[in-house]
């Protein structure tokens, strides 16, 4: 099975959102929620770049380790799930998760958090693959109808690809010899423990 | 004339021509040979080095989107999965067994000399009310919190998915909302019982006397020896702790950021443990550990002789002040009791 990935080529990224409004609109995500969005780095100033980030669907999941009720559960793809029927909204993975990825509808009272929702790579959730009820929570299961998270897909300028890791490395170390340079795979040393040599 | 001007403007342009030419190459050299537009290129490895976070400027409404990177969350899911879970179990086990170890040693410590039949006020009715709301909150608290960090381990598998968060969701509810009570109970006992438990001379004495825990001494005390005054003191301060470092939790975004609620976890996490070992001694003394000690929070009065040996300078400014009473059968007319 592939180790699904995915690689944000920073040296590209325009910062047009489109992978963001993308996915927000692919999944029907709750109001105030986005489970990808784009952050420029030093901006305005000479050197900025803007990295799209999402949960990274890290090895070893910090968010897996600390959740109380055992919510997280890991593919054979490797992308990172959860179950909204085990979530209690603790808010514990949001503190563990270095990628901000975890965010919690405001649904009770004293903005106690709701069931948590994150980026699912297109996968769904526990339920029945492409089943309305896994819809309602997770949004469309991309995966299952054999296609690539709508990001990435959607992307202009090819800055994010999403893959299994082997062949989205190959593809970016490719680029970088080809132009020259390359900032690096960010997020990877935190996520999976391996950078892209560039 | 107009020849004039044109030929010195095509010398002066040729020359100009030639000048241009001749420094072209010079000019060519101090370029880079090729652009490498990453020259100034923020660099990942280095922002986490100087600053353990990446975080820049996002075009959401949500700014706090805006940090995408922050590592530490790694060191809180060491202190969450490891260390907390050894505290817990060294504060928590240790407590009971230790509480275990010395009640099979001294046993119940006994009045000496039996029961006077004369009892005297120690707690009236609405001490006694703060004293309850704010223990059964901390009981429901500390089971609901203790079940966030060990619930995993020993009740999931017995319970199963989705039975665990059921009474886990409805754990977190009320862990939520009687937050509320029990911060006004500490409140509470703060304002009403500050008073009998600042530190005086007195606390020296059974310290130094090791407040009678080991052997048949009895060192004098006020209406608080210096064991009930530390107790106050975990209460009050303990209690703030987690009452500032769980609001911080249950506000998320109000104040800090998410280096700020690990940090706030942490203490809450901590303290509260501690909280619960320290609780679990005086339940152990205010129960099985003394004969006598839990009707003075239960019915709100003390037989004489009790408050003789454990408050024997509370007793002596009660007694001049006349508030010492024959006994009457116990919980018949507890509305009888003066300060009542």
């Amino acid at each position: 099975m592939a180790r699904m990935k995915f690689l944000c080529d920073a040296d590209r990224c325009i910062e047009c959102n489109a992978c963001v409004t993308a996915c927000k609109n692919e999944h029907e995500v709750p109001w105030g929620i986005n489970r990808r969005r784009v952050v420029t780095i030093n901006d305005g100033k000479p050197g900025e770049r803007s990295v799209s980030m999402a949960c990274m669907h890290c090895t070893d999941a910090p968010c897996a380790a600390v959740c109380p009720t055992n919510a997280f559960y890991t593919t054979a793809d490797a992308v990172v799930l959860h179950s909204k029927d085990i979530c209690i909204g603790c808010g514990y993975c949001f503190y563990a998760c270095p990628f901000g990825a975890p965010q919690y509808p405001r649904v009770g009272n004293f903005g106690s958090r709701g069931k948590m929702d994150k980026c699912t790579f297109c996968a769904g959730g526990p339920e029945t693959d492409n089943t309305a009820g896994e819809y309602d929570k997770y949004g469309s299961n991309r995966l299952a109808e054999g296609k690539l998270p709508l990001c990435a897909e959607m992307c202009s300028t090819k800055s994010l690809l999403v893959g299994d890791g082997e062949i989205i490395a190959q593809i970016y170390k490719e680029r970088v010899t080809k132009r020259g340079y390359g900032s690096g795979a960010w997020g990877w040393q935190t996520a999976y423990r391996e950078t892209i040599a560039s | 004339m107009t020849t004039l001007s044109a030929r010195i403007r095509f010398v002066v342009g040729a020359l100009a021509l030639l000048f241009v030419l001749a420094l072209a190459p010079a000019g060519h050299a101090q370029q880079p040979t090729s652009v490498n537009p990453t020259a100034s290129a923020v660099k990942e490895d280095q922002l986490l080095r100087e600053m353990n976070r990446v975080q820049g400027r996002v075009s959401l409404p949500d700014t706090k989107s805006g940090v995408i990177e922050q590592p530490a969350g790694r060191d809180w899911r060491q202190f969450h999965q490891v260390t907390l879970r050894w505290i817990g179990i060294i504060s928590v086990v240790g407590m009971v067994g230790a509480l275990l170890a010395f009640y099979l040693t001294r046993g119940m410590v006994r009045i000496q000399g039996g029961r006077s039949g004369r009892i005297i006020v120690r707690f009236n009715a609405f001490e006694r009310f703060v004293h309850w709301m704010t223990a059964t909150c901390f009981i429901i608290l500390a089971i609901s919190g203790l079940n966030i960090t060990f619930g995993k381990e020993l009740l999931l598998p017995i319970l199963g998915p989705g039975a665990f968060t059921g009474w886990s969701q409805a754990l977190k509810y009320l862990h939520n909302y009687l937050s509320f009570p029990f911060t006004i109970g500490v409140v509470l006992i703060f304002l009403m019982w500050i008073g009998g438990n600042l530190p005086n001379q007195a606390d020296k004495e059974w310290l130094k006397r090791g407040g009678g825990i080991i052997g048949d001494d009895h060192p004098p005390a006020g209406r608080f020896n210096a064991g009930q005054k530390l107790i106050y003191w975990i209460v009050v301060i303990g209690g703030a702790a987690v009452a500032i470092t769980g609001y911080l939790l249950m506000f998320p975004f109000y104040g800090t950021g998410v280096s700020g609620m690990q940090l706030a976890q942490i203490i809450h996490g901590v303290v509260a443990l501690l909280f619960v070992a320290a609780m679990l001694g005086h339940i152990y003394i205010g129960t099985i550990g003394m004969e006598g000690a839990f009707e003075a929070m239960g019915e709100g009065t003390v037989d004489v002789n009790w408050a003789k040996q454990h408050h024997s300078l509370w007793l002596q400014e009660q007694m001049a002040q006349g508030g010492a009473k024959p006994s009457q059968p116990r919980g018949t007319t507890p509305a009888a009791t003066p300060a009542e």
